[in-house]
């Protein structure tokens, strides 16, 4: 059992927790992920790691609640535990001194592009970061991003914080002013916006790393659940990834495979909120 | 039984193999319990009665971890349970789950001496039956063994991690697990379906296996969390045993195969055996199974994976009040070549399991959304026997035809997880990806570490996986008591 230790309330929807877990803490590198499994009857779920911290043997994690199982995890408190956690799972980001590079963050994927900005901060990257969420409420961590960042811009899809546009549109302007000087660039958020980051990138043709979130079951590469076709060739994002070049994923098939269990995380969650209404 | 005048040999003889009792097939395919019902005590005893305890008893030879077979039916035969439950444990730390999954048929029962003249005696029937008593009484915490200070690191808790994990810690040595999912067991837990092997029997064996002294630390994936070189260099151990089997799935490599409802077997068996989907939404993992589906292949995997598909189909037909599924195997070679159990391929047989033979996939059509909406295939006929000594099937040109099915379950067979290799200094490969290690003694190319199971074989059975386990166990103890010997610790 794994003891939450710490939680904020991002939004209604966001949530961070941390968690003790000390050997995962010890080996985790940015871009790794973990799963998760909050109960006995739960099902597994991979999170990508938004920070971990060695000394103090812990993890954070940060969720959006989409479905049954994270809308549960959303009421755990601290003290609370989870049945299982295992990782640190996939491969690091690959770190190295590029010169100048994007980091792009989309809702949620806010939280697992800052330990890889953090890390390419360090090893002596000049770092532009792009923040970027449907409203004001869903976007946080500008401030930590403004930490390892040595230009964050922000946006909304309706204005409420920083530009009024999606994360495409700097990211067009950042290429467009700054062309060869950008190395490379990473982009973790919703599938979509991820193809549409890579689609622009492309046009200037600057090496992209998208984070994928596929759904898994061990994560290990025994089942085959998060298969992708990168380079016309089908690879596990559990254990070849998560992390891709951007440019080689078939983004049609990311979307579809997404799709597979929609019609009964939908039911599991009627079924749930109904219970949660009858016991309130 | 034992008061009575003792059977003449052609009395004995005369007695017809007991049968074992089913549940009937058009109830259990409706639920998950478990197909064998066991037999009950007179069944036993009678079938025990058969046996003609021969001198020099071929059954034991033909059992890979040496259960005294002839001396724990006979102690049925007296009807001392207590004496025939640690005859059976002697050897086998397993029982409940070897008479249930062993292939007894071309081991211990092909040996049976009285399988020439009639039926073999049902020594795999009579092994479940003791140690299905013993877990009724309520299993025994054995005495532990003094501990010395060497300590043993085993890295999967599949049937060859638990034989080895249990052998070294009935010797003294303290014994760590490494499992990488949230249960121990292995393909105990995930891939073998409840209605063959109850996971609370499975979870009994376990719980046996820990009160040895075992430690299991489920939810550590080794190569990941700690490396191979790691549990030597900053863990401590004295010793390693690879014992993580083959997790890793084949495809066919054909068009088609990453549309949604294409699931590996390994996936489709993961989530109705060891995430319970069959119990979604009460339990939160869901599995998703069509109305017409294909499971490629032919051997024990594929058998499970069609009789699930079976089960799950069924039971959402009712609840929807609409016709029941139709389950198919496809395989490419002809029923004689099928590398699963007589047993089972009878079973999901008479369950409904339709089966076609001489029939290879070439394509997967999808919708546009990505979903599965049907499957080309080929007739193939066989050639000339390939290395394996089966017949080449080759396929039959111009015989291409289209197969309607909504899903596809590839069960083709899988490979070593090269995951656990990850900083695992020393330790030579094949190219299949399986472990180069003596098959005698589970050595491997670095000294201090041992191997077994199908991680070195490919994928084989729990039985073989155990004797490989009980071997290795065996020469790691004699490698820590030289050690001991040494003064080195």
């Amino acid at each position: 059992m794994y003891p939450i230790l710490t939680k904020q309330v991002f939004s209604d929807v966001t949530k961070l927790i941390t968690i003790r877990a000390r050997d995962i803490a010890q080996k985790a590198k940015a871009g790794q992920f973990v799963i998760i499994r909050i109960r006995e009857e739960g099902e597994r779920i991979p999170l990508t790691l938004a920070d971990f911290n060695a000394d103090e043997g812990t993890i954070t994690l940060v969720f959006q609640e989409v479905g049954k199982s994270t809308m549960q995890l959303g009421t755990f408190h601290p003290g609370d535990t989870i049945a299982s956690l295992t990782g640190p799972l996939g491969c690091a980001t690959e770190i190295e001194k590029l010169g100048t590079v994007i980091c792009i963050g989309g809702g949620v994927g806010i939280a697992p592009v800052f330990p890889v900005a953090r890390e390419l901060k360090r090893a002596g990257n000049k770092v532009i970061s792009i923040i970027g969420a449907r409203n004001k409420n869903l976007l946080f961590w500008e401030d930590k991003m403004g930490e390892v960042s040595d230009e964050l811009i922000v946006c909304s899809d309706d204005g409420s914080t920083g530009r009024k546009s999606v994360v495409t549109v700097p990211l067009k302007e950042l290429l467009e002013v700054h062309g060869k000087e950008i190395k490379k660039a990473w982009a973790i958020g919703p599938a979509i916006m991820m193809k549409f980051c890579a689609a622009t990138t492309l046009e200037y043709q600057v090496p992209t790393i998208v984070s994928l979130n596929s759904i898994m079951v061990d994560g290990t590469g025994m089942c085959g659940a998060c298969r992708v076709e990168v380079a016309g060739k089908t690879k596990f994002v559990c254990v070849d990834g998560p992390e891709f070049n951007a440019h080689e994923v078939d983004w049609n098939l990311v979307l579809s495979r997404q799709k597979l269990y929609l019609e009964e995380e939908k039911s599991a969650v009627d079924l749930y909120t109904c219970g949660r209404q009858k016991d309130e | 039984m034992s008061d009575q005048k003792e059977l003449t040999i052609k009395e004995r003889m005369a007695i017809e193999r007991h049968t074992m009792n089913l549940q009937k097939p058009e109830e259990r395919v409706k639920n998950f319990f478990e197909v064998a019902l066991g037999y009950t005590e007179e069944q036993a005893q009678s079938e025990a009665e058969r046996c003609l305890n021969c001198k020099k008893p071929k059954c034991r030879e033909g059992c890979p971890v040496e259960v005294p077979i002839p001396e724990f039916i006979m102690a049925v035969r007296k009807g001392d349970m207590k004496e025939a439950v640690r005859l059976l444990k002697s050897t086998n730390n397993l029982p409940a789950i070897c008479g249930r999954v062993c292939p007894q048929e071309i081991q211990c029962e092909e040996s049976c001496i009285l399988g020439k003249k009639s039926k073999p005696v049902a020594i795999g029937r009579l092994e479940r039956y003791v140690a299905d008593w013993e877990l009724k009484q309520g299993v025994k915490s054995p005495v532990r063994a003094k501990q010395n200070p060497y300590k043993v690191a085993v890295i999967g808790s599949g049937p060859a991690g638990l034989t080895c994990a249990a052998d070294l810690a009935k010797q003294g040595h303290r014994v760590v697990i490494f499992e990488s999912l949230h249960v121990a067991g292995g393909v105990l837990m995930y891939g073998i379906p409840e209605f063959r092997l109850p996971k609370k029997i499975v979870q009994a064996e376990i719980d046996y296996v820990v009160s040895l002294g075992v430690e299991i630390r489920t939810d550590y994936v080794i190569g990941k969390i700690f490396s191979l070189d790691d549990l030597f260099a900053s863990e401590g151990f004295d010793a390693v045993f690879l014992g993580t089997g083959a997790g890793l799935p084949i495809f066919m490599r054909i068009p088609g195969e990453n549309y949604n409802g294409v699931y590996s077997a390994n996936e489709f068996l993961t989530r109705v055996n060891l995430m319970k989907g069959y119990l979604f939404p009460e339990w939160d993992t869901p599995v998703k199974i069509g109305h017409k589906v294909a499971v490629i292949g032919a051997g024990n995997v594929a058998m499970d994976s069609a009789r699930c598909a079976l089960r799950l189909g069924i039971l959402a037909s009712m609840k929807k009040g609409i016709s029941p599924p139709e389950v198919h195997i496809i395989y490419r070679r002809s029923a004689q070549e099928m590398p699963a159990r007589a047993e089972e391929v009878e079973n999901a047989g008479e369950e409904g399991v339709i089966f076609n033979f001489l029939v290879n996939p070439v394509e997967i059509y999808g919708t546009e959304q990505g979903w599965v909406e049907g499957m080309r295939c080929i007739r193939m006929k066989l050639g000339e026997p390939d290395a394996s000594g089966r017949r080449r099937p080759v396929p039959v040109p111009g015989s291409e035809f289209d197969m309607d099915v909504d899903t596809v379950i590839v069960a083709l067979g899988t490979r070593p997880n090269p995951i656990v290799f990850f900083d695992a200094s020393g330790i030579e490969r094949t190219k299949w990806g399986t472990i180069v290690a003596d098959e005698a003694t589970g050595k491997t190319t670095k000294d201090t570490v041992w191997a077994g199971g199908d991680i070195v074989t490919g994928a084989a059975t729990v039985i073989s996986a155990m004797g490989a386990g009980k071997r290795a166990a065996y020469e790691i103890n004699i490698y820590l008591n030289n050690k001991a010997r040494g003064g080195k610790k």
